[in-house]
């Protein structure tokens, strides 16, 4: 049911004219009341698609003879072969689509940045049209399949008696253990925390990507035969040489980029300043805001967020759900080069964040307990367009102003976790931190038992593009693998 | 899951534990911790691994009861298992022949700088320990301090055991009386500032080894930043043992304070619940 001129595709298109597709509303997802869920924290804001309305929004869709839309998913999924499957309400066959070429299609579903990828080149937009809502159709097929209790668990080949380790638990790690189970080979997660997931679990909060959604696809791999062995630090635990040593033909690793920036500005380790990877470490993996939990959380009253990525979203979101009355987001450019994905400021925004653009903290004022109090924030303007394409921001001379807080996140970024590298000084780094591999196969350029992908390639990235890096690397570690032997 | 071999009371309040961990045990160095958690709902907090034996892979904590995570897990027993355990965490301790160490702890350091001692003992140092506590009662581990240690200098705030005063008294008149080459600290961060103003005076060079607060231990957070020479560093990862005397304490101080509240609120629940 995937071929594009199978006579039931042919028929389908036939049944409605391409202008009348067009000029169909594109759907709305239906989501928590703004007031309501800014005091919840464990409720997801997006609720899904019924099947009806995925069936209609299905119907948006041209089933276009050269999908450009497939060119912008950085992992090719077969787009209008599994929407065109929700048009006629086989919707596990969607589902199944979904699964040939993503491992985790319910997660990507809720947080690619659709608008800047498969969504951003789908044939409506060339018509000055919305474009069809590729994710919200590709998380509820995902969804559908889940909650049905149908989940096919893929088939595995007979085992090849050939072991293999994968450091870290994100979406790469996982992506590349799915796979490599598949094709028979003994997989070993090692994962540094108490909880397999990675960002998945430990950063985006409840409220977008419930952690029951990332648990069925780990049990998935279980039942796959994946085996996760949770506290265990590659690198400080057992070494890459180790590993090598226990007769691991091939090791991924997909330590992510788990190490904080800070701007290093005056005042920057007043109490009540953290590195959102902190705040949300605590709330998300911790659950700090439970009474019940025995790590703490600060619940600021006047908290900004320094930073305007998907990770200062998350954050002020979270700060306004533990009982904000005040909840800023600071960024230096404007709204137009925030990172962060549209939804999620549309989201911020209605749920009452208030967005300082075109300002930058250079100082934070504390109170004689070292607690923050204030912030000095400078003014900027844009200036010419950077290395990044993005117009840089320029401080506007002797224009200050100076903000009320009593917590800070911040949230500028984050570097390569480097306690791979340190531990295994033969392997190849940037100056960043991130590991050299080759970018068609993923292999490490200094050692080649090693492959790599995701953040700590990339430095920062997306789920779907770690994903896509652990596909091309199984694949191009089971010929290498097989050329050894 | 990591299970407790045996349970050994050196005060009521201080306790050994040999615990399961066989990867641990075979990687670790004297200096490196490891983080631990008790229960679902447990938070990490740091131990130092006081020692290790490979081939029955074990590692020994020495844990002193504080507040609530510390005695969760001094409430476990033999057979019981430490939820989750993973380490060895931070750079190992710089071990080697300096001559004359001095080993200043209390209070919460004192567990801590146990493997430091015996490690600086075997390689040939000549160690002395002042140890300190507020009174005769809050005295712990003497008695192993003195088997690894050429001499144990023990120091109270009342002088209801050894003399009285504080570290800094201790430490103070074993330097007027000998050369010291290498000055250790571990303590309660007010302890150890004033440890290092002291060694400061006298020039000799001191590490402290930092116990700020932490939350995954390794180095993803940033809870644990401290100012060194002007730096920011992350305990976790770049410590636990920093030159002393380029420590900014007084920034370390306030941040310690930052959850202050919060645990004594904890630890109220917590009896409120349980009793302990
Ligand atoms: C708050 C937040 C929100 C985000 N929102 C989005 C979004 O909406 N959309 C999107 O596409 N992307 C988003 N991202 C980015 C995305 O999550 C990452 O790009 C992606 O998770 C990277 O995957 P990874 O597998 O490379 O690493 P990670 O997900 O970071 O996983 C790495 C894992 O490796 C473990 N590890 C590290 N070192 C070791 C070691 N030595 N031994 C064993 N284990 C180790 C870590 O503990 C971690 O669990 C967000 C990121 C954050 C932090
Ligand atoms: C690298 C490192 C190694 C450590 N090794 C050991 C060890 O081997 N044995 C051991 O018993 N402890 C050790 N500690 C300290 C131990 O982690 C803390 O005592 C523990 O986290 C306390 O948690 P709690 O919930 O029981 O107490 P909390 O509720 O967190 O605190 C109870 C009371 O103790 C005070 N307190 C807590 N921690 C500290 C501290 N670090 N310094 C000063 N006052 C503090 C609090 O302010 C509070 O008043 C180490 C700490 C670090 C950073
Ligand atoms: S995986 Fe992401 S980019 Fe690809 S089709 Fe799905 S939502 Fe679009
Ligand atoms: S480009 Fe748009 S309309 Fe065409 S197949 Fe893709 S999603 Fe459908
Ligand atoms: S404890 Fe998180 S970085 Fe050190």
């Amino acid at each position: 049911m995937t071929q594009r001129n199978e006579p039931w595709r042919v028929e389908l298109r036939s049944q409605i004219k391409a202008k009348e597709r067009s000029n169909m509303e594109r759907v709305h997802m239906p989501e928590l009341d703004a007031v309501y869920r800014s005091s919840v924290r464990d409720e997801e804001v997006n609720l899904g698609l019924t099947p009806e309305l995925a069936m209609r929004e299905a119907q948006r869709c041209l089933d276009c003879v050269n999908p450009t839309c497939m060119e912008g998913c950085p992992v090719s999924i077969r787009i209008p072969d599994f929407i065109k499957n929700i048009e006629v309400g086989n919707f596990l066959e969607a589902a199944r689509v979904l699964k040939m070429t993503s491992a985790l299609p319910a997660v990507c579903g809720r947080v690619c940045p659709q608008e800047r990828q498969c969504e951003a080149v789908c044939i409506h937009t060339k018509m000055k049209k919305d474009s069809v809502a590729i994710g919200h159709l590709e998380r509820f097929a995902a969804d559908y399949e889940r909650e049905s209790g149908q989940i096919s668990v893929p088939e595995t080949n007979a085992p090849n008696g050939l072991k293999v380790a994968v450091v870290g638990s994100g979406p790469a790690g996982l992506s590349f253990a799915g796979d490599m189970v598949k094709m028979g080979y003994e997989v070993h997660v090692f994962e540094a925390l108490h909880e397999i997931g990675g960002v998945l679990k430990y950063g985006i909060p409840e409220f977008r990507l419930p952690n029951a959604v990332v648990d069925v696809e780990i049990d998935n791999l279980r039942a796959m035969g994946v085996k996760f062995f949770n506290n265990v630090i590659i690198g400080k635990t057992i070494t890459i040489r180790e590993l090598e040593e226990d007769g691991f033909k091939g090791i991924f690793v997909a330590s992510g980029a788990g190490l904080p920036r800070f701007m290093n500005i005056k005042g920057e380790n007043l109490v009540g300043i953290m590195s959102s990877n902190e705040y949300l470490t605590r709330v998300n993996l911790m659950d700090a805001a439970n009474p019940e939990s025995d790590t703490p959380v600060y619940k600021g009253k006047k908290v900004a967020v320094i930073g305007g990525g998907n990770t200062a979203m998350d954050s002020i979101r979270t700060a306004l759900r533990l009982g904000a009355e005040k909840a800023m987001i600071v960024y230096r450019r404007t709204e137009q080069e925030m990172p962060a994905r549209v939804e999620e400021v549309k989201h911020a925004k209605e749920e009452g964040i208030e967005f300082l653009t075109l300002h930058n903290p250079i100082e934070y004022i504390g109170d004689e307990f070292g607690r923050v109090t204030h912030m000095v924030l400078q003014i900027m303007t844009l200036g010419e367009p950077d290395e990044s394409g993005r117009r840089s921001p320029i401080p506007v001379e002797g224009k200050t102003r100076t903000v009320e807080v009593d917590e800070v996140i911040v949230s500028v970024g984050v570097s390569p976790n480097p306690l791979i590298s340190q531990s295994t000084p033969e392997l190849e780094t940037t100056k960043w931190g991130t590991l050299v591999v080759n970018k068609e196969t993923m292999q490490s350029s200094s050692m080649p038992i090693i492959f790599a992908g995701g953040d700590i390639v990339r430095g920062g990235a997306t789920v779907i593009l770690a994903m896509g890096d652990g596909r091309r690397a199984a694949a191009a570690m089971d010929s290498w693998i097989k050329e050894q032997i | 899951m990591n299970k407790i071999i045996s349970k050994e009371y050196f005060s009521e309040r201080v306790i050994k534990f040999v615990v399961e961990a066989p990867l641990i045990a075979k990687s670790r160095k004297a200096g490196h911790f490891v983080m631990v958690r008790v229960g679902k709902k447990g938070e990490r907090f740091p131990l130092t691994i006081a020692a290790a034996d490979v081939e029955r892979g074990t590692i020994t904590l020495v844990v002193q009861r504080m507040g609530v995570s510390s005695s969760k897990l001094c409430a476990l027993e033999v057979g019981d298992s430490i939820t989750d355990l993973v380490g060895p965490l931070g750079q190992a301790t710089h071990i080697e022949n300096f001559g004359t160490v001095v080993c200043a702890c209390g209070g919460v350091g004192t567990a801590p700088m146990m493997p430091i001692v015996t490690a600086l003992k075997k390689a040939g140092n000549r160690v002395i320990t002042v140890l300190a506590a507020r009174n005769k009662d809050l005295v712990i581990l003497e008695e192993q301090m003195r088997e690894n240690s050429d001499e144990v200098i023990v120091m109270t705030d009342d002088g209801s055991y050894g003399s009285k005063g504080l570290v800094t008294n201790g430490v103070e008149m074993v330097i007027n009386r000998e050369k010291v080459d290498l000055c250790i600290t571990i303590g309660p961060a007010i302890m150890m500032k004033f440890v290092s103003q002291l060694t400061k005076k006298y020039d000799v060079p001191t590490v402290a080894s930092l116990n700020t607060i932490m939350v995954d231990g390794t180095g993803m957070c940033g809870a644990c930043r401290v100012t060194v020479g002007g730096k920011t560093k992350f305990v976790c990862v770049d410590g636990p043992e920093f030159d002393a005397h380029q420590v900014d304490f007084d920034e370390m101080l306030m941040r310690l304070g930052g959850y202050r509240e919060m645990e004594r609120e904890a630890m109220e629940r917590s009896i409120d619940k349980t009793g302990v």
